[in-house]
């Protein structure tokens, strides 16, 4: 069994939205027709996009920080919007556990996003079907790219490599051992979806100063000075005296 | 949840449908028993074209509410996961049987099934109307799933939910029989209105009930678990577009607060009270029985939008700020 999934770093991503303009860039000019853009530059632009980076702040200031959060289809290993479909449109793949939506049977009842508690998948208003992220299903298995093109869209534009990508099930890939050695979350995990994508917290480096490596315990007097200097013959240790 | 006014008049309309048939139904039940007088075959035949009216009405409204009405055919096709495929399938069966209800009790071909060892003859359209009854709560059941199944939209994830459309439906159809009676059998109108009044006193229980619930319901999905961090100030600075996007409009039901707390007792009072009060009074004539049919009709519709605009989906975590 194979699952594709991303990683996505949180202590990396910048927030840039690379990810996002390459991923509507690549899936808007697929075979599968273009993701609708209304009033992209009037006042109340609106439009379909696979891939969205938002802003957190987390705290209140001036303790607080910024966190940029990517979020996609996060294709879950038990996803609760393909059994609702009246029509089988979305479907799960059983050879990489892709979510996908087949935009030819789709009808446009919109019942699938009211069963996905992340809000990723979005309606197009022009085509009138559900369109969603498809882990670039046409890029990965493209033999006519070179192999090292043959990721999602978004994996590749990343300036930062916050964005990993590879099969969550098998032990030995990048993304199982990011996720199990720099502690992978699932979002919403109280749905019990098991979203395959994880996401890979905020991490500090910190410098750990413990009191005794400011305080030399050998000098509890804080005394500086000539050690003294016990007699030849006399028993002596390390560090007490001149020597 | 953005309340859509297509699926707003197809479970109303459906509703009232589905209850006029179990009424019809009811009462040539009563009267297979003798307890009621049998009426001619135009009263439960003209009864069934205006059950088939509410239920059309609710079909065509249905339509509006998909993107690609004309790939409808389709969504018949996942009845063994999909609510919504169930419906589908057994709303068109009901109406058959609703229509072929209407048509034996018309050209009177009631040909004998059986007959008891009582001597109690069951004819043709006591079959017919059995296996309708048995899809209008069938059809109750699909409708009621369709929300209540799912799990993330608490408000709705109720045995309630279910329990509420079959009494509200039964309310609003039981009322439209009593209209219909007082129209073209005044004797009967009495035995409608009286069932009216206990359908309509359950339905005011089991609304009131999911009311409390949903009053006393904890969210499961906090900001924190949305995002995976830990820390009680947590804000959304912005959600990825400049405008609104489809998460934005298909989620809120973009009234004030205020405007929802309005709708609550409108929708108690005319759904509920007016009606019970109008029927309690006890004159049944067409003009006072039609009013109460049209006020609740419009309270089961103001009910609808706040069941709806209730709901609050755990995906507006990730959609509080545009910027």
């Amino acid at each position: 069994m194979t699952q594709l999934a991303l990683v996505i770093d949180l202590n990396v991503c910048v927030g840039c939205h690379a990810c996002v303009t390459s991923c509507k860039e690549w899936n808007t000019s697929g075979s599968a027709g273009p993701l609708c853009d209304e009033n992209p530059y009037g006042a109340d632009p609106t439009g379909t996009f696979f891939n969205r980076v938002q802003t957190f702040e987390i705290g209140q200031y001036p303790n607080s920080e910024t966190l940029h959060f990517p979020k996609s289809c996060l294709h879950c290993e038990d996803p609760p919007c393909v059994p609702v479909c009246p029509t089988g449109a979305s479907y799960k793949r059983k050879e990489d556990g892709i979510v996908l939506v087949d935009y030819d049977k789709c009808i446009g009842c919109k019942y699938c996003t009211w069963a996905c508690p992340y809000g990723v998948r979005e309606f197009d208003e022009k085509a009138k079907v559900m369109k969603k992220c498809t882990l670039c299903v046409d890029r990965i298995y493209d033999m006519s790219m070179p192999e090292i093109d043959r990721k999602p869209s978004c994996v590749k534009a990343c300036p930062t490599s916050a964005r990993l990508f590879g099969d969550i099930h098998d032990p030995e890939s990048a993304v199982s051992q990011a996720i199990r050695e720099d502690g992978g979350y699932a979002l919403m995990p109280e749905w019990g979806t098991q979203p395959a994508n994880h996401y890979l917290p905020r991490r500090k480096t910190k410098l750990k100063i413990h009191m005794d490596e400011l305080e030399r315990a050998d000098n509890p007097l804080k005394v500086d000075g000539q050690l003294p200097k016990p007699a030849k013959g006399a028993p002596s240790m390390d560090d007490v005296s001149a020597w | 949840m953005k309340p859509a006014f297509s699926v707003i008049f197809l479970t109303t309309l459906l509703g009232a449908g589905q209850g006029l048939f179990l009424a019809l139904f009811t009462h040539q039940s009563y009267a297979l028993f003798g307890l009621l007088p049998m009426q001619s075959a135009a009263y439960y035949g003209f009864g069934s074209a205006l059950a088939m009216l509410f239920l059309g009405g609710g079909l065509i409204a249905s339509f509006f509410h998909l993107g690609r009405p004309e790939r409808a055919w389709r969504s018949a096709t996942q009845w063994r996961t999909s609510w919504l495929s169930r419906e589908v399938i057994v709303l068109p069966a009901f109406m058959g049987v609703v229509f072929l209800y209407g048509m034996v009790h018309v050209f009177g071909f009631l040909p004998e099934i059986v007959t008891l060892p009582s001597g109690l003859v069951i004819d043709l359209s006591v079959v017919i109307g059995t296996v309708g009854t048995l899809l209008a709560f069938a059809l109750f059941v699909c409708t009621g799933m369709i929300y209540a199944c799912l799990r993330f939209l608490r408000e709705w994830n109720s045995p309630l939910t279910v329990i509420n459309y079959i009494l509200m439906g039964g309310s609003s159809g039981f009322i439209l029989a009593a209209l219909f009676s007082a129209v073209y059998a005044p004797t009967e109108t009495d035995f409608f209105a009286g069932w009216a009044i206990i359908i309509t006193l359950l339905a005011f229980a089991g609304r009131g009930a999911s009311l409390v619930r949903n009053a006393r319901l904890k969210p499961k999905s906090t900001i924190q678990t949305a995002i995976g961090v830990k820390h009680p100030y947590i804000t959304q600075r912005s959600m990825g577009s400049m405008g609104g996007n489809f998460n934005t409009r298909e989620f809120f039901h973009g009234k004030s607060v205020a405007f929802l707390r309005a709708i609550k007792p409108t929708f108690l009072v005319l759904a509920f009270a007016v009606p019970l009060a109008l029927l309690a009074l006890g004159m049944h004539s067409p003009t006072l029985l039609g009013a109460t049919f049209i006020l609740q009709y419009f309270g089961l519709m103001a009910e609808r939008w706040f069941f709806f605009a209730q709901a609050n989906h755990p995906q507006n975590f990730y959609y509080q700020t545009i910027g």
